[in-house]
């Protein structure tokens, strides 16, 4: 968590007062909402009245999808149907299943090319198969796990020709893309504070003005009416100084993470090992894919052998890929991508921030070798 | 040394990690999945692969500040333990799924796939002691505490495997380990123990069976006069020495209850007859495992052949493969396929698979 929003939030847990109260403790809490909402929405191209805060990534994309489906349902019953992209965080997937499972919604999943990016070209063929049934169209902007970048601008065009609404869950792009809600003519876009340092625990739906939203949760009728519950002054405060600081701060900082993670991936590819990267990489391109995201593919290994191995050595990565019951699955993504399972299963995902130093990826590519010949010998037991 | 410690969730494996770590080793703990499917907090908690046993391991595994995996080895335990239970009941034999467990899964895939990733050995929570003699072999010995001794249930393993296996849990008895364990904070410190076969987790064996191998009614048949006394709905369903489940009232003659005396895969029969005819004194074993060199000639030995079983007196010689048991008082319901394990006082001699079991004048 960045510092200046740790001292902002503390600042603000001190001082009682709920943001819907009327007496003075009540005003000066709204009064740090509403500061901290113009902060966020000038940050991210949106205005202030666009932001609805929520607890997080997983409420924002829940109430985008299933508000989205309910309104448009209600304008018309024959809206029944969702556009969905495959490579989706579990909080869009999940919901999305349910919905079909107990909504009687219907979803077209789209999917994403080799190099792992969502074409409006495709987007338009799911759509064509009915217009008129379409009730959202759902893209991420950047991919949680490769990284790829999605044409949402272009996505949002084809969509808009038919009426049609579009979602972008965003919790991967804020601070590590430039993000731009308004220039983006999404409908919907989910963000969360902890992605750009600021706390866990509270995160947005940016809703533009003309979109209906039903509300997924009742009572006290704070957020438009459409998210109801006390607000978490202290948190919202630490998420706008976050997400302020990160935006100005992101285009300096993505140049030199940039760097970072093109070595590393040259670095790896050349060990020798038939080692991947996965999704659209080129040196260079901080554009359509995120700067810090490095996602290598290794033969022959299981990825959670490499990531005890790597850990062991000091190397803090990810496999990337969700788990059930504990136990590492292929990753949705990867599979969506055409990647055969048991290369999927080989995935180790390295991500770059600010903190991230070129001794770190020197410590990584010196650590690969031994583990990626030992995690060989250990694949294929049990 | 660098230690996996195999934690189900349970007590006892989160006293023998904790344990393990006191004793300056590098200790990571890792659950194994061995479910095909696992189960959700709704379902049963009982077994030893549901979703809240795993997280039960690793709230241990934070609480004494290890990295923490789970291993995935459902296709294998599913191929190697569960598959071998429904052929082994299907040949009219009683296997013992944990033996099964810890001879292909937890010392066999869980301990390769740890000494791949760099590791010197495995530690559970089972109850039995490894004792290192000076030349630095290592014999396998019942535990402390005889209500808890596991011993039987890893009288499978080898010199081999008992050189990279720690049983932390040994010496002590398990009021003194669920102690130790609230001493330690671990909330798992009141768990109850588990029971049973963890992947039949209503405990209706005959039940899941039937599920897989499907209804195949056949003949109860009379062990002296022959006769058809009743019926049964598949013959795997039995094992030697069951009384109960059988639908038979006493006889009309003597009054006497029957037992399965027999079961007959190849003609689907299940044999009856009266407790004296349960009674044996010999026993032929395949697959006989030593721990340590193969016994030379005829050597005095204890034999059990169920997990909570007595151990009796007994003699017996390895031929090749096979090892001959002689016991020195009749057991009574030894059915095929179980195993027999050997002592030499509490040191575990070897093992092998019953085959047939006799009495021989």
């Amino acid at each position: 968590m960045l510092p200046s929003a740790i001292a902002a939030m503390a600042e603000q847990m001190a001082v009682t007062g709920n943001a819907s109260s009327l007496h003075t403790a009540g005003r000066a809490a709204r009064r740090v909402v509403e500061e901290s909402r113009e902060r966020l929405a000038r940050a991210i191209g949106a205005r202030p009245s666009e932001v609805v805060f929520t607890s997080g990534g997983t409420e924002s994309d829940n109430l985008a999808i299933k508000g989205a489906l309910a309104a448009r349902r209600e304008q018309d019953p024959g809206r029944h149907r969702l556009v969905v992209s495959a490579m989706e965080h579990h909080a869009v997937l999940d919901c999305v299943d349910h919905l079909v499972a107990h909504e009687g919604a219907k979803v077209t999943w789209v999917e994403p090319d080799p190099a792992g990016f969502i074409s409006p070209r495709a987007v338009r063929a799911a759509i064509e198969e009915d217009p008129d049934s379409v009730a959202l169209v759902s893209v991420m902007w950047a991919n949680n796990e490769v990284g790829t970048i999605q044409p949402v601008r272009e996505i949002a065009d084809v969509a808009h020709e038919f009426g049609i609404p579009v979602h972008s869950d965003a919790v991967q792009a804020l601070a590590h893309a430039p993000l731009d809600f308004a220039a983006s003519d999404l409908d919907l876009m989910t963000i969360t504070a902890h992605k750009a340092g600021g706390p866990l625990g509270v995160g947005a739906l940016v809703v533009k003005r003309a979109m209906p939203v039903t509300p997924q949760t009742h009572g006290g009728g704070q957020e438009r009416q459409i998210r109801s519950g006390t607000l978490d002054a202290p948190a919202i405060r630490g998420f706008a100084v976050a997400v302020e600081e990160a935006v100005d701060g992101r285009e300096d900082e993505s140049e030199r993470v940039l760097r970072l993670r093109d070595r590393l991936i040259t670095s790896a590819l050349d060990l020798g090992y038939g080692i991947t990267v996965s999704g659209h990489w080129e040196a260079g391109d901080g554009i359509r894919r995120l700067s810090g995201n490095a996602h290598l593919l290794v033969p022959g290994c299981e990825g959670d052998s490499l990531l005890y191995l790597l850990d062991a050595a000091g190397v803090e990565c990810s496999t990337g890929s969700a788990c059930q019951a504990g136990v590492p699955q292929p990753s949705h993504v990867l599979l969506a991508m055409g990647v055969a399972e048991q290369d999927a299963r080989g995935a180790l995902r390295l991500t770059l921030g600010h903190t991230s130093t070129e001794a770190d990826v020197d410590a990584f590519l010196a650590a690969l070798p031994a583990a990626v010949e030992r995690a060989r010998r250990a694949s294929g037991i049990g | 040394m660098r230690v996996v410690a195999a934690m189900s969730g349970g007590v006892d494996s989160a006293v023998a990690a904790a344990r393990m770590l006191d004793a300056g080793h590098e200790v990571v703990g890792v659950h194994l999945a061995l479910s095909q499917s696992a189960a959700t907090l709704r379902e049963s908690a009982r077994g030893c692969c549901t979703i809240e046993d795993a997280g039960d391991a690793r709230r241990v595994a934070d609480m004494l500040g290890i990295p923490f995996y789970v291993w995935d080895m459902a296709s294998r335990f599913k191929r190697d333990v569960m598959e071998d239970f429904v052929a082994e009941y299907s040949a009219g034999r009683t296997p013992n799924p944990c033996l099964r467990c810890n001879e292909k899964i937890k010392f066999a895939a869980l301990l390769d796939k740890a000494v791949a990733l760099g590791f010197d050995a495995v530690a559970t929570g089972h109850y039995a002691q490894v004792v290192e003699r000076p030349d630095g072999s290592r014999e396998l010995h019942r535990a402390l505490d005889p209500a808890k001794d596991q011993s039987y249930v890893l009288g499978v393993l080898t010199a081999e495997q008992l050189a990279r296996s720690f049983f932390p849990l040994g010496d002590t008895t398990k009021p003194e380990i669920r102690a130790e364990a609230r001493e330690r904070g671990f909330y798992v410190a009141s768990k109850p123990d588990s029971h049973d076969i963890c992947f039949i987790a209503d405990g209706d064996t005959r039940g899941w069976l039937t599920q897989r191998l499907g209804e195949q009614p056949g003949d109860i048949v009379d062990a002296v006069s022959g006769d058809v006394v009743g019926a049964h709905s598949g013959a795997y369903a039995y094992t030697v020495g069951q009384r109960r489940g059988l639908g038979l009232p006493r006889h009309a003659q003597d009054g006497q209850p029957r037992y399965v005396v027999d079961v007959d895969a190849a003609s689907n029969t299940v044999v009856v007859g009266t407790a004296d005819l349960l009674g044996v004194n010999a026993l032929t074993g395949d697959h006989a495992r030593w721990c340590g060199p193969a016994p030379e000639g005829v050597v005095a030995v204890g034999a059990q052949v169920r997990a909570h079983g007595d151990e009796v007196p007994a003699t017996a010689w390895a031929e090749g493969d096979h090892v001959q048991v002689r016991l020195e008082s009749r057991l009574r319901g030894v059915a095929p396929g179980q195993s027999v394990v050997l002592y030499g006082g509490t040191r575990v001699v070897g093992s092998a698979s019953i085959s047939s079991a006799r009495l021989e004048r």
